[in-house]
């Protein structure tokens, strides 16, 4: 099933949260949606579950509209909201039992599908317990296999690695990445690396807005730019160095980092490479490269970049 | 219908889950039992096969304990976040409200079944009345009714259950009471309208054993409203966390 969201507006009071988004998600892709806290990440999840009315725009999940046919969306959807609420007094067999129901699972087939979720989610030794009792990384678990019970086409996770410690995550990770092989997943996050790790597309999103909208690999192409290198030369005086990589043809512009290890940050011009003019200057003069290492923006700075204005 | 009963049917484990629903049991049947059989105008210092003694604690005891039990209905889901796990799921705004509603009125039911033994032992002992005894029952269900729709309306208006518990105490005291003692105070137009409005005077004459279609419309009106009133506000998502 697609998701095409088109135009989505919503505002609180005054405050536009969601201010004219429009993206598909393809049947099969696994998008990660990003943005700092407050930027509309969550209220746009929330409307793809049919939890709130956008006051603008549509949401259509499999060609059906969120406000013509919510029922039929709803049954298709397995949704992780934020904070990963549950009904703490119930245990996590009669609470998924409940799930279960409510979507309308042929009661015959309930066990089996419990049993199921428990044995993805490594929930088997908890399973008569209380979910009050249940540690945060377990409560997670169970708020995956309720939204995966009814084995829907579309997952949408709000930040479903929140409050976990690193195996926790490692592990959820895996699950969503092997659930991703068959479904259609939105998660949202605030960590990069995560999203990275788990995504096929990624989604920045500021201020209501979208502000990038691709690959990791395409992101970090669009953010980087010119070339930059971290440069050390040794075997000759640092100024005259520095005066030969100034007057190449390809540089655009050098900088000192450390005067005493000789060590320069060259920037090139744009779309050229000047490692080879580098190593031709060098051969020329007799200096040698002690350092040569392209210097790669990380993920971090670009998201910086991206939502700091 | 089926996501009405499940939900209900959740909603009423959890009552059990929680002992609310065996204190209530245990403090209405101590309550009613007692001013029934043993204190004050009971059945043996009357000398009438008549339960019209427990109609009236029933009446008081309901009205101050249905409150208390509808008043997390709504806004303690909310809270809990609980209402977006559930409304995401395939059930409509009406099945919450009617699964939140039936869950009260089964529990109601419930408290109220054991108390047909005081109707059997009453039967036994003397000439009952059995048309009017099946009324005060219908009467009391009907109250319920009543008051579960506007605890539950209360309780989404209100997301602290204390405030939603009084408030739904407050606007049933116009019904229970107020209605009634200004009726008494005021001819005329004015009396009669304060008299139509009582709750008191509708249970009255149904306890009484007359069926009138105005005491039955007056009742279906009342929930039906605060039903109605309460799945607008649930929809518009506009609730205060």
């Amino acid at each position: 099933m697609d998701i095409v969201v088109e135009h989505l507006t919503k505002r609180y009071g005054p405050q536009k949260a969601v201010d004219n988004v429009s993206f598909r998600v393809k049947a099969g892709e696994v998008l990660g949606f990003l943005g700092p806290n407050g930027a509309g990440k969550t209220t746009t999840m929330k409307a793809i579950a049919c939890y709130i009315n956008p006051e603008e725009g549509d949401i259509k999940v499999g060609g059906y509209s969120i406000k013509e046919h919510p029922e039929i969306i709803k049954k298709n959807i397995g949704y992780l909201p934020e904070n990963n609420p549950l009904y703490q007094d119930m245990n996590i067999i009669d609470f998924l039992d409940f799930i279960a129901k409510i979507h309308g699972i042929p009661k015959y087939l309930i066990p089996e599908r419990i049993l199921d979720m428990v044995r993805i989610c490594g929930l088997e030794g908890e399973k008569h317990k209380l979910i009050s009792e249940l540690s945060k990384g377990y409560q997670q678990r169970v708020g995956l296999a309720q939204a995966l019970i009814h084995d829907p086409e579309i997952l949408i996770l709000d930040e479903p690695t929140t409050g976990l410690d690193p195996n926790q995550i490692v592990e959820i990770r895996e699950l969503i990445k092997r659930i991703g092989k068959e479904k259609t997943v939105i998660l949202s996050s605030h960590i990069l690396a995560e999203v990275e790790a788990t995504c096929d597309r990624i989604l920045i999103i500021n201020n209501g807005r979208i502000v990038v909208d691709g690959t990791a690999e395409e992101l970090r192409k669009q953010a980087a730019g010119n070339e930059i290198l971290k440069l050390g030369i040794q075997g000759g005086d640092v100024n005259d160095i520095f005066e030969n990589l100034i007057h190449l043809e390809t540089v655009d512009a050098v900088d000192f980092i450390d005067v005493d290890r000789q060590l320069f940050e060259v920037q090139s011009k744009e779309e050229v490479s000047s490692v080879k003019s580098i190593f031709d200057l060098c051969v020329q003069n007799n200096y040698y490269i002690s350092e040569l290492t392209p210097s790669e923006k990380k993920l971090e700075d670009i998201f910086r970049q991206l939502t700091l204005h | 219908m089926k996501q009405i009963l499940h939900i209900a049917n959740r909603e009423l484990n959890t009552f059990f889950d929680s002992l609310t629903a065996y204190v209530l049991i245990v403090i209405f049947l101590g309550f009613s039992g007692f001013f029934t059989w043993i204190y004050g105008a009971d059945v043996f210092f009357v000398g009438q096969a008549s339960l019209s003694t427990f109609f009236t604690v029933a009446y008081w005891s309901l009205f101050i304990f249905i409150p208390a039990l509808t008043m997390r209905s709504i806004a303690g889901e909310l809270k809990a976040g609980t209402l977006e796990l559930l409304l995401t799921k395939p059930v409509s705004d009406w099945q919450l409200i009617l699964g939140k509603f039936l869950s009260t009125f089964f529990l109601i039911g419930i408290a109220l079944a054991p108390t047909l033994f005081y109707y059997f032992t009453l039967w036994a002992i003397g000439p009952v009345d059995h048309s009017a005894i099946v009324l005060g029952y219908v009467g009391l269900l009907l109250m319920s009714m009543v008051y579960i729709s506007i605890g539950l309306l209360t309780s989404c208006l209100f997301s602290n259950p204390i405030v939603a518990s009084l408030t739904a105490l407050s606007i049933g005291i116009f019904f229970h009471i107020i209605f009634d003692v200004l009726a008494s105070n005021f001819v005329g137009f004015a009396g009669s309208l304060f008299s139509f409005l009582s709750l008191s005077t509708h249970f009255e004459s149904i306890t009484r054993g007359v069926v009138d279609t105005k005491d039955l419309i007056y009742f279906f009106s009342i929930a039906f409203f605060c039903l109605y009133a309460s799945k607008m506000i649930l929809s518009n998502r506009n609730l205060q966390v």
